[in-house]
């Protein structure tokens, strides 16, 4: 079963390995536009509810929205394999673990997601930011991005068509990129909204990474949480993709 | 040794009233290949024999019916596993991981079926010098032409050494002289004693190649026999004759025959010694149009 995962892995391993100066260079762009508008431009004339700046609010809410992003689309090209070019064929052929080919994608897309949010931790202390990285702050990045590979990987099983996978980015991550905690505190939202919001994954890694980050308390709840979404979409996406066969 | 019986395959789809309806695609298929065959599924398009093939390689799972492979059923999975490690598959569609190169494809194979270092890399230099591909190791497999992609794809499918070999229409598209490599390919590895099950639509290559051919029609399989046995069955000549719209054909055990029929018709005509295709055309029903 490791030797199965690790050879989906180094599959995705050596694709990002020929495009890695394109990827890391890619990756910087909206970080960079999202710290220069948000962080400069308009941070300078938001006040916070503690008094800190409106930059060190928002890093942890872009690194949480970005690594969702990199990750889910980092696994999106399993879609083609799966409807246009038939590769994953050459998986379902094999004598791997068909859990195997999830996890190997799923780790594959984390690196991405990893990689990215590196770029902006370092982008983000260039620009001033203040913020603590703990083994735990770690470990929520890994989750959030490991949940949005799954998601994406689900999506990539179920969906036909490529325009209705830029319809999930379109109604379902750029929404939650603007609303979950990224850019500012959901306690701003309508209840109802709120409730709604509060029960997604994103909001819960935003919540985690910003106090953890600050050095606050932080809620074990929202762990678990993200937890229980990294089990339930791994689930869903692995008998999809068991499902193919049938 | 490879068991198929009574294989039904249908797909749900909508039927001219737009209403739910099922689709057979392969119905009562049950077939015997035995060890070091070649063995060829012939069929118009739509006869059945990619469903066939994707069945068997477990790429699609049969609606009814079995499929054993040494004794061994397709369905359990601890068997699946060591029925997977025995074939290699050569797709109709030309399915490489576009973003990696051609000994990348080659490599990730051989990963696929836990082959170690030392094997993988001696066993891709080997099967590019196999197939005649030494020099595009490091190339993109975009960059091959149509016939060095369907040789990469035997390679693929034989770096694992599988003792059974399954071609989806490996020729379909290609020139004559691309067409006769892989023909040799495929005799090479009969020699070496790999079972080989081949589909195709073209009669000459079935002809050409198979030990015995299953000649299959919507779904059915019509009949199976050796090439030589289905012409002498049918008989070794063939009154061939045409109007102004239609060709037709008779079988006849000897010249003779054929000649006095000849003479009893008046149109433009010849005779000829029959093959596979005259069988083909007289199994399917479709002398219309010939």
């Amino acid at each position: 079963m490791l030797a199965d995962i690790w050879t989906v892995f180094w599959r995705d391993w050596v694709v990002l390995k020929h495009r890695m100066t394109a990827f890391i260079l890619s990756r910087m762009v909206a970080p960079l536009l999202y710290l220069v508008a948000f962080g400069w431009g308009l941070g300078r004339s938001i006040q916070t509810a503690n008094g800190a700046s409106y930059i060190d609010f928002l890093v942890p809410g872009i690194l949480a929205l970005n690594s969702m992003n990199i990750s889910f689309n980092s696994v999106t090209p399993v879609h083609a394999e799966r409807v246009y070019h038939k590769s994953i064929e050459e998986y379902i052929i094999a004598p791997i673990r068909p859990y195997a080919y999830v996890i190997g994608k799923v780790l594959a897309a984390v690196l991405r997601g990893l990689i990215s949010s590196a770029i902006i931790i370092v982008l983000s202390y260039a620009f001033g930011a203040h913020f603590t990285i703990t083994p735990l702050f770690l470990l929520v990045l890994v989750l959030n991005c490991a949940i949005f590979a799954e998601i994406g990987f689900a999506a990539a099983m179920f969906l036909s068509t490529y325009e209705q996978m830029g319809q999930v980015n379109t109604y379902i991550l750029l929404p939650m990129s603007f609303l979950c905690g990224t850019f500012f505190s959901t306690k701003a939202l309508p209840d109802a909204l709120r409730i709604f919001i509060d029960c997604l994954p994103l909001t819960h890694t935003s919540y985690l990474l910003r106090g953890i980050g600050s050095g606050a308390e932080v809620s074990l709840w929202s762990v678990g949480v993200l937890l229980i979404y990294l089990v339930v979409v791994f689930v869903i996406g692995g008998q999809a993709f068991i499902k193919l066969r049938n | 040794m490879i068991e198929v019986k009574n294989l039904r395959k249908t797909f749900p789809h909508k039927d001219t009233k737009n209403q739910k309806a099922e689709k057979v695609a392969v119905e009562n298929l049950s077939l015997t290949i035995g060890t070091g065959e070649i063995f060829g599924l012939l069929g118009p398009n739509g006869a059945g024999k990619t469903t066939t093939i994707r069945m068997l390689t477990m790429l699609s799972r049969p609606t009814s019916g079995d499929i054993l492979y040494d004794g061994k059923h397709v369905d359990n999975a601890d068997d699946a596993r060591k029925i997977k490690q025995m074939i290699g598959v050569v797709p109709q569609n030309l399915n490489f991981d576009q973003d990696l190169t051609v000994g990348e494809n080659l490599e990730l194979h051989a990963r696929l079926y836990h082959m170690n270092r030392e094997e993988r890399e001696a066993r891709i230099a080997e099967l590019l010098e196999y197939v005649e591909l030494q020099g595009v190791i490091n190339d993109g497999v975009r960059q091959l032409s149509g016939g060095m992609k369907r040789r990469l794809l035997i390679a693929r499918a034989l770096i694992h050494r599988p003792e059974i070999l399954f071609l989806d229409e490996p020729t379909v598209a290609l020139d004559p002289q691309v067409r006769w490599r892989i023909w040799e390919l495929v005799r090479r590895l009969a020699n070496d004693g790999a079972t080989v099950l081949i589909t195709t639509h073209y009669i000459e290559e079935a002809e050409e190649l198979c030990d015995r051919v299953a000649i299959m029609n919507k779904g059915k399989l019509i009949d199976v026999d050796t090439p030589k046995n289905f012409i002498s069955r049918f008989g070794r000549f063939v009154a061939e004759w045409r109007d102004d719209v239609h060709r037709d054909f008779r079988f006849f055990n000897s010249r003779e025959e054929a000649r006095q029929f000849i003479g009893t018709i008046d149109a433009a005509s010849s005779i000829r010694k029959s093959n596979l295709e005259d069988v083909f055309i007289e199994l399917t029903g479709r002398k219309e149009g010939l």
